[in-house]
């Protein structure tokens, strides 16, 4: 007879005068059961704790401002470095590692409108004083006079720079295209050809570097080509846009903030249709920005918050607000894509984290593990009730929540009507307009 | 010319009869790798697969295909590691084989074994004489560290067994029937006369349960912490134990049962019953998930295989049956001498079945992977005669052992090729030490299961509601077409009553002259025209006298 029977011996689990314990796996399914039940109870934990961990609001910057922020504007070149432009006229440069303001002046008689940064560290500024100004704050003391000023004929609404070029765009009636380094020169103009209205935000697009975008308070998006000095098409939405951000990956897709609530994602070719509508703000968007990986955006209402975006999904991924922020008018993310900075009408410039429960520390090879091991579980079972509840769960400050609920019944009864009037009228053997298409009112090539 | 003469001569020599392929198959004679990396594959769907391929040929949207097939693929890759994982594996199973014909594993006793094995095993076969306060149930810890002996006459007594150092020993001076370990070591519940008492390690009693009364039967539920139990009113009542909460008190209606098990698999409990059922419970439902008539007479014991697929029954009727549980069929039926007391099934398959003084071990009353299951004709192992009458046998968990407790004490022995060579640290540890045990507990209690969880397949947990998604985008979609529900209705041709005049009847609103009413009204002329035509045809068919018979419906 042949016999075998098991036999472990003790020091094969823990070597003799070692503490550590070898721990033999065995992954047959026969001796894990419920596979499927415990993994959703560890996702649903990990939901949780993601949900525990979430705490966005990091800091304010120093003391911000006196007035209320209304432009910021972030170093392309610097990680740590940016703008902020208040409503008395103040130009604040932060450092973000110190959280300290750097460097201040008195730039303008009133409200910064806009500001953006040369390729050589220089800070533009323009306002409705009808000036821009080039400033120098890396090399300059504090309240030092600006080393440029361009006076145009209008008030100035916004600024961009070229992305290689020495040369930047300003808004105000008509977009007026200045060199830098011919300061005297009178700059070029270009304007849609019947356009009269104010423009009040131009933005370049960084890859495709000489397309240039602009709202105006016509309610219209126009497109522009610098190397024709030709504008290329226009459209017109149903309510004015705010601001403009060109998706820095995809170069010929962008975002509009809308009067509207909604945020817009537009392809620049196809303009007689949204490729996405983002809805959730219950105010005007103010400002909107795709996140540099150009999956996300951040967007500032004047709601009181400041939501964030996935480009492909309509509903905000989270929303930051805080007791005491006011009106958000410009918000931006960091250009390492781990930070947002908003600033608002109460004269904070606040810090927040880009994914709320995540923390920038060093983390162990284990923790990194667990909380990657946790992503993956949660996003696997994203569409079980519990897990989506958990997920999506935010408290949102009662004025929001009730404006939200308004606004839906709102919603609700116009379009209850028009279902009304579709039913008695001819307008019923049409099809229904999409909810992508609703908003654009004419365009015009 | 000589040359090629030459040539063609010494082709012929060499000709063999075949007939020479101008274009050879290759493609359909696999080479000997691709062989053994389908074969390899396959071994390892069989063993780790989860169920069928999803066909994503079929699927239009192009992300949705995308994204699946990715998923696909990803599973097909992890099988394939799971099952390459396998060399790591460090130990291999123990086996009893005969050398030669006349040799039969069922006559090998203990005392053979003993000198085959190695030392340390060896010293594992043990007995324990306690014949004051007999008969014995046993009860094994789940990582098979410890062992539980309660008396009927209230000795209680915990061990190491390994080490033989007692853990704690109690002298209740009342009736036990029943004694449990909870989720490890530091915890049991026993059932006596009364109430269920909870005692700690030391043997300190901790609580006194006393909604569970005159408890016959226990069972523990470790993923979920439920310790559910019925008594002799035959109220299966389930408590949760981290918490101390009762979940539900079920009644079973069936009076005091005889035998209560748990499938491992879905946390099922099986209750045999006076009458001969087996009914299987899940806090879920007040009423039995499956009633199956198992037995002519009391059910004495069941067992349900590791992998929940085979559940064995012993009853009062003298017969042991090998159910499948997945359609309830009998597999096969065997004959006790005794009625058969107690019954076990260790994690590789043994079947331990306590008949009267004696203990018979079969291997193979099921296979996992055939079709047929054989009958076996004689067991495996055997052991007992001694006047032992025993009371409950019991596999210790990733041992070759086999625990059996009967009136006069307890008997540990061996089994060669019961246990599960390869135990997974990280789900139930053999070797743990303390700080283990902590840690495992605090991560069982977190990924604690709830209740609603049990269900018959354990594995519907995360599947899409797609019943509701279908309603709700239904009833989103504005433009889509209306249904007609005159479409619907087929003319079934099933007597006088055509499912059109029905819907005519309960729907006509017979005064109202519409165009649904007029739609309505021509499909059925149309209809009996129909059929006046197929009557027609049928008497002309069957001639003129026999004319009058032809059918309407037919």
């Amino acid at each position: 007879m042949k016999i075998k029977a098991l036999s472990r011996p003790v020091a094969s689990a823990q070597a003799p005068g070692s503490d550590v314990a070898r721990q033999p796996r065995n992954l047959d399914p026969a001796l894990h059961p419920f596979e499927r039940a415990r993994e959703y109870t560890r996702a649903l934990n990990a939901t949780k704790i993601e949900r525990m961990f979430a705490a966005p609001f990091i800091a304010q910057l120093g003391k911000g401002h006196v007035d209320g922020v209304y432009t910021l504007a972030k170093d392309p070149n610097s990680l740590q470095r940016f703008a902020s432009g208040s409503g008395d006229g103040i130009v604040k440069v932060w450092d973000l590692t110190t959280r300290e303001e750097i460097w201040n002046t008195s730039a303008h008689e009133n409200i910064v409108k806009g500001m953006c940064w040369t390729r050589d560290k220089r800070l533009l500024t323009c306002a409705s004083d009808r000036s821009i100004k080039l400033w120098e704050p890396y090399n300059s003391t504090a309240g030092a006079p600006p080393t440029a000023t361009w006076l145009g004929e209008n008030a100035f609404t916004s600024l961009s720079h070229h992305r290689s070029k020495n040369a930047f765009a300003a808004s105000s009636g008509v977009i007026s295209i200045y060199d830098l380094e011919k300061s005297s020169a009178p700059p070029d103009v270009i304007k849609w050809p019947n356009a009269t209205d104010t423009i009040t935000s131009v933005s370049f697009n960084q890859t495709e570097t000489s397309i240039l975008a602009s709202t105006a308070t016509d309610r219209s998006i126009v497109l522009y080509d610098l190397r024709t000095s030709m504008p290329l098409a226009k459209t017109v939405l149903n309510f004015a846009s705010n601001s403009i951000s060109w998706n820095p990956m995809e170069a010929f897709n962008f975002a509009v903030a809308n009067e509207d609530h909604n945020i817009y994602i537009f392809d620049m070719r196809k303009m007689n249709r949204a490729l996405n509508v983002l809805k959730d703000h219950v105010a005007a968007v103010m400002d909107v920005e795709f996140s540099p990986t150009g999956e996300e955006l951040v967007s500032a209402s004047y709601d009181r918050t400041v939501r964030l975006w996935s480009r492909m999904k309509g509903h905000s991924r989270d929303i930051y607000h805080t007791k005491r922020m006011q009106r958000v008018f410009s918000a931006k993310w960091t250009p390492d894509n781990k930070y947002i900075l908003s600033g608002s009408d109460d004269g904070n410039i606040r810090l927040w984290r880009a994914q709320a429960s995540k923390r920038e520390g060093i983390k162990s090879a284990k923790q990194r593990q667990s909380l990657e091991y946790n992503e993956a579980l949660s996003e696997r079972y994203a569409h079980m009730p519990e897990i989506r509840r958990i997920k999506r769960h935010r408290h949102i400050p009662k004025v929001v929540k009730k404006a939200g609920e308004i606004k839906n019944e709102e919603l609700k009864a116009i379009k209850r009507k028009e279902e009304n009037e579709r039913k008695h009228t001819k307008a019923q053997f049409k099809k229904r307009r999409n909810e992508r298409e609703k908003m654009v009112l004419a365009a015009e090539k | 010319m000589d040359v090629d003469l030459a040539d063609e001569t010494s082709q012929r020599t060499h000709f063999n009869g075949a007939v020479p392929l101008e274009r050879p198959r290759t493609e359909l004679t696999k080479t000997n790798r691709d062989a053994a990396q389908l074969q390899r594959r396959k071994e390892a769907e069989k063993a780790y697969g989860r169920g069928r391929k999803i066909q994503v040929k079929g699927v239009r949207d192009k992300k949705l295909r995308g994204n699946l097939k990715s998923l696909e693929n990803k599973y097909k890759d992890a099988t394939i590691k799971l099952k390459d994982s396998e060399i790591l594996h460090e130990n291999t199973e123990g086996f009893l084989e005969p050398e030669n014909e006349l040799e039969r594993t069922y006559k090998v006793r203990q005392d053979d074994i003993l000198p085959d094995v190695a030392v340390e095993t060896a010293k594992k076969k043990f007995d324990l004489k306690l014949d004051a306060l007999g008969p014995y149930v046993c009860d094994y810890t789940r990582n098979g560290r410890e062992l539980l002996l309660a008396g009927r006459k209230g000795h209680i007594a915990t061990m190491d067994w390994r080490e033989g150092k007692l853990g704690c020993e109690l002298q209740l001076g009342e009736t036990v029937r029943d004694a449990k370990w909870l989720h490890n070591n530091q915890m049991f519940a026993v059932a006596q006369k009364k109430y269920v008492y909870m005692y700690d390690r030391a043997g300190v009693e901790i609580h006194c349960l006393k909604k569970h009364i005159e408890v016959t039967n226990m069972e523990f539920l470790p993923y979920h912490y439920l310790l559910a139990t019925v008594g002799n009113a035959g109220y299966l009542k389930y408590q949760d134990v981290s918490t101390g909460q009762m979940v539900i008190e079920l009644p079973t209606k069936l009076g005091s049962p005889t035998s209560l098990t748990q499938n491992p698999q879905n946390a099922v409990l099986h209750m045999g019953h006076q009458n001969g059922t087996v009914t299987l419970w899940s806090p879920n439902s007040t009423t039995p998930l499956v009633k199956l008539l198992a037995h002519r007479g009391p059910v004495r014991g069941l067992a349900v295989d590791r992998e929940g697929r085979y559940m064995v029954s012993t009853g009062q009727d003298l017969k042991m049956s090998v159910w499948d549980i997945r359609m309830f069929k009998e597999v096969n039926t065997y004959f006790t001498r005794t009625p058969a007391s107690s019954v076990a099934i260790s994690d590789r398959g043994l079947t331990a079945v306590g008949w009267g003084t004696q203990t018979s071990i079969w291997r193979g009353l099921f296979t996992k992977h055939s079709l047929e299951q054989e009958k076996i004709q004689s067991p495996y192992m055997a052991w007992g005669g001694e006047g032992k009458r025993i009371e409950r046998v019991k596999w210790c968990p990733f041992e070759d052992l086999l625990g059996v407790s009967h009136n006069e004490g307890f008997s540990s022995i061996i089994v060669p090729g019961a246990g599960e060579p390869n135990f997974d640290a990280l789900e139930v540890n053999p070797y743990e030490n303390t700080k283990q045990r902590q840690e495992a507990e605090v991560k069982s209690l977190l990924n604690k299961l709830q209740p609603e969880m049990i269900s018959l397949n354990p594995e519907y947990i995360g599947n899409l509601d797609l019943l509701s998604a279908e309603q709700r985008k239904a009833e989103k979609d504005l433009d889509k077409k209306p249904v007609d529900p005159i479409a619907d209705i087929k003319n079934r041709g099933r007597g006088k009553n055509s499912s059109l005049r029905k819907y005519l009847r309960k729907k006509g609103s017979r005064n109202i002259i519409d165009e649904r009413r007029l739609k309505i009204e021509e499909l059925r002329k149309s209809q009996s025209e129909k059929q006046k035509l197929k009557i027609k045809q049928a008497e002309q068919e069957l001639g003129p006298a026999l004319g009058r018979f032809a059918r309407k419906g037919a």
